[in-house]
């Protein structure tokens, strides 16, 4: 009798705990610990100046992680973000030079080259989705496929070098700001409050969770699941084109060999730091935020403690790992 | 006093929440064959995954000749001597018969290599002296189920067993088969093994078993020898009350007819399937497992494509490409497998309510999820069915079976179709939330939706339906109507005894 009593105050413990939902806030904790911790370690962690360079640097993979969000809810993966960075960013450039050769006007340019950007990035989403739901590849194959295609690509029209840009105006506008707020910055908040309201509040976001939970049940519901995942791809491909524009227009220059390197991982760390799950399922935007703040914050103060930057990839593989085995200990 | 070989006492069991076996106690006597039956989700099944270590008891003990023994694992259950012939078999098909035999134990030679020829001969033997004529060295994939019970149960006695499980046996098995089975089980009790019969076919268990015990919802309510107990006690202590006042009162048919399906036909799984169902009727689907009932549903659904075959609604053809035209064109479906395609389990009861209706709460440009009109519609099925949940967003995971199933069947009825079909609408839960969707699915009818009505359990169809379609091998056998609507009919059908001619 006493067990089961005792047996009932765990399970009644644990139904409380599961509703205060302690994972779901954990990313949030683990970023109010960080910056309390930098804020010790360093006096200059909490200057503005630095704080907006640090949302400034997760904001060019911070746009990527969100659309990685929806990607990984669908319990896919999207490998090739880092070089569809490259390669629509070197069309970007090159189409806003030949522009500029007919005619001269910067700020056509520019708009030229976000549509440029938007279309190819977008396409190159599309091309991935294709294969994924048409083909039925396997996402992890497919896009491990279109990683290698894409930087291919790209260093083939770039000759493996940099390709600078002539418009001047594309690298102000990287560098601006927009309602006080850094461009890029600008983009990354806007995006993610946008892609909120669509994962909780619309039917795409209630569908893609369906999707990514249980993909018969939702098939057996009278759900497009083609159409959900095609719609998921497009639009990481999207916003990875999104990304590409600013992340050019940084330097008014990519480089072919260099420029989104290894980005697939920052994305997909943030995401799941941000406590969505890799099977699928279930997802946060404001957790991939908090993700990708997290993996700012760790890199400004590895930096000023004085930490090796090679040994910066070991930080962050090791924070990956331990998110990864916090979130098993929970189910 | 008889010799116990295992005594069971007071286990409970419970998943997540909900306790499904309540403090059980019985003994197994050496050498005897035990009968245990009971209604579906009675807890037979988990009560035997128990002693053979797939499950781990909550509470209780187990005696085993005499010792209290903690059994975690199968291999531990194995080591004691209890085997388990599970209903779905665990063998592997690619694999030999001699290989399944010896899997995970095989026999080595001194360098550590397989001992192929030694495993081949043990095999034989065995074979031999269960009087079985198959080949050590055939691939399981070419043998037939009751062969395949057979390698299953020389597998259990390979290796010593002392206490053999069948978990609904017979149940795939042709009444030829069964013959061969039962004689094969008196072979074993002579030679001192102990059968634990696990059924809901009652004849079987009054032809084989010595004594019998009876689990309604979690509790033994009956433990006879079986010479004294006839087969409606045993009915009757099964169900626990009479069947009639189970199944409420059949309402009648009108005779226009509102959908028609015309020579569907599905390459290697359907022939020429013709029926019509009537407004307001419910149209039983019989026959046995792997008949090609389900695969009917799922052509209509738009699951599965079809080679030939028309299907009109009210007189109308329908195109049906996928689900969501099925849907659209007001047809509903509730699937035989809950958890694999019915429910989400991560998903809340509001979220799985509106799965399918989706579209009614999010008509607007942006398709924003009007979410009170959401929760409005799921707290109404919350009350209809009486649904039992701490609240409309605790995911169903934490939910009982036969509430899961409420909630599978909210989600089926929302879109508001003109025609549900529901595919083993009862499996696996309790009898009083099976009287509640007999219930629900009768009131449905009687506000004019048909229902296309499919299941194993013949006290169901002779309950529920208006007429029962039959079939067998995937074509209809027969479609019986009023006082036809028999058990040994159904059979007579489903076996293929007797034919129309179509």
């Amino acid at each position: 009798m006493a067990a089961k009593e005792g047996a009932g105050v765990i399970s009644t413990a644990k139904r409380i705990f599961t509703k205060v939902q302690w994972q779901k806030y954990a990313s949030f904790i683990a970023l109010v610990f960080l910056v309390i911790l930098s804020s010790i370690l360093s006096p200059y962690f909490l200057k503005p100046q630095n704080l907006i360079n640090i949302v400034r640097q997760v904001s060019y993979t911070g746009i990527i992680a969100l659309g990685m969000t929806f990607v990984i809810i669908t319990a896919g993966i999207d490998l090739s973000v880092g070089s569809v960075v490259a390669f629509t960013g070197s069309v970007v450039i090159l189409s806003m030079n030949a522009f500029l050769n007919v005619v001269d006007n910067e700020f056509f340019g520019v708009l030229l080259g976000f549509i440029i950007g938007i279309l190819v990035g977008g396409l190159s989403g599309a091309f991935n989705a294709f294969m994924i739901t048409k083909g039925k590849i396997v996402p992890f194959i497919a896009t491990l496929g279109s990683m290698a295609i894409f930087r291919s690509l790209s260093l083939f029209i770039g000759n493996a070098g940099e390709i600078p840009s002539h418009n001047e105006l594309y690298g102000e506008f990287g560098m601006g700001t927009l309602l006080f707020i850094p461009v890029p910055v600008f983009f990354f908040i806007g995006l993610a409050a946008i892609l909120h309201l669509v994962l909780n509040n619309t039917r795409y976001g209630r569908y893609l969770c369906a999707v990514g939970s249980n993909q018969k049940v939702a098939l057996f519901s009278a759900i497009n699941v083609n159409k959900i995942k095609f719609i998921a791809y497009t639009l990481i491909g999207v916003l990875v084109g999104i990304s590409a524009i600013l992340l050019g227009s940084r330097f008014n220059a990519v480089s072919t060999s260099n420029m989104g390197l290894s980005y697939e991982l920052d994305a997909i760390a943030a995401v799941i730091i941000g406590g969505t799950v890799m099977a699928g399922g279930r997802g946060t935007i404001w957790g991939t935020v908090f993700g990708a703040l997290i993996l700012g914050i760790i890199n400004n103060m590895l930096n000023m403690v004085g930490v090796s930057p090679y040994l910066q990839g070991t930080v962050k593989g090791l924070v990956i790992i331990a998110a990864v085995y916090v979130q098993k200990q929970k189910q | 006093m008889s010799d116990e070989i295992i005594r069971v006492e007071n286990v409970c069991k419970s998943f997540s929440t909900v306790e499904v076996l309540h403090s059980v106690s019985f003994s197994i006597n050496r050498g005897e064959v035990l009968g245990i039956i009971g209604e579906n989700g009675a807890g037979k099944s988990t009560m035997m995954k128990i002693l053979s270590g797939i499950y781990t008891l909550t509470s209780g003990e187990i005696i085993f000749e005499g010792e209290h023994v903690l059994i975690q694992t199968p291999e531990e259950a194995k080591k004691l001597g209890i085997s388990i012939i599970p209903q779905e078999f665990n063998l592997i098909n690619d694999l030999s018969v001699y290989n399944n035999v010896f899997l995970g134990s095989e026999l080595t030679k001194k360098n550590g290599f397989l001992d192929k020829e030694a495993m081949k001969r043990r095999t034989s033997e065995l074979l031999s002296s269960l009087e079985v004529d198959i080949s050590p060295e055939e691939q399981i994939a070419n043998l037939s189920a009751a062969e395949k019970q057979m390698v299953e149960i020389s597998k259990a006695i390979a290796f010593e067993s002392k206490v053999l499980i069948m978990d609904e046996p017979t149940s795939v098995l042709t009444s030829h088969e069964i013959n061969i089975l039962f004689n094969l089980m008196r072979k074993l009790k002579e030679g001192g093994y102990t059968i634990v019969y696990i059924s809901h076919k009652l004849k079987e268990v009054k032809e084989i078993c010595d004594r019998v015990l009876v689990l309604r919802d979690g509790n033994f309510v009956l433990n006879e020898s079986i010479n004294e107990i006839s087969l409606e006690t045993m009915a009757q202590s099964m169900v626990g009350r009479e069947l009639s006042q189970i199944f409420p009162k059949k309402t009648k048919p009108s005779s226009d007819s509102i959908l028609q399906v015309k020579n569907l036909d599905i390459e290697g799984v359907l022939k020429n399937i013709n029926f019509d169902l009537k407004k307001g009727e419910i149209l039983g689907f019989g026959g046995l497992v792997g008949a090609g009932r389900t695969e009917v549903s799922e052509a209509i659904m738009g699951l599965r494509k079809l080679a030939k075959g028309q299907i009109f609604m009210q007189g109308e053809p329908l195109v049906i490409r996928n689900p969501e035209d099925a849907v659209n064109a007001g047809l509903g479906y509730l699937s035989e497998d809950r958890q694999g395609s019915g429910i989400i389990t991560s998903f809340s009861v509001s979220h799985n309510t509106t799965l399918v209706s989706l579209p009614k709460y999010s008509r607007n440009f942006l398709k924003w999820i009007d979410k009170n009109k959401e929760k409005e519609a799921s707290e109404k099925y919350r009350s209809l069915f009486n649904l039992k949940t701490e609240s409309l967003d605790t995911p169903l995971e934490f939910l009982s079976g036969g509430n899961q199933q409420k909630v599978s069947m909210s989600k089926s009825i929302d879109s508001e179709p003109i025609v549900l079909i529901v595919d083993e609408p009862t499996r696996g839960i309790d009898v009083s939330a099976k009287q509640e969707i007999y219930q629900f699915i009768h009131d449905l009818v009687e506000k004019g939706i048909s229902c296309i009505f499919i299941s194993s359990e013949m006290e169901e169809l002779i309950g529920m339906c208006n007429r029962v379609v039959v079939m067998k091998d995937g074509h209809i056998t027969g479609i019986l109507g009023g006082e036809d609507i028999t058990e040994e009919k159904i059979m007579l059908y489903a076996t293929g005894i007797v034919e129309e001619e179509a």
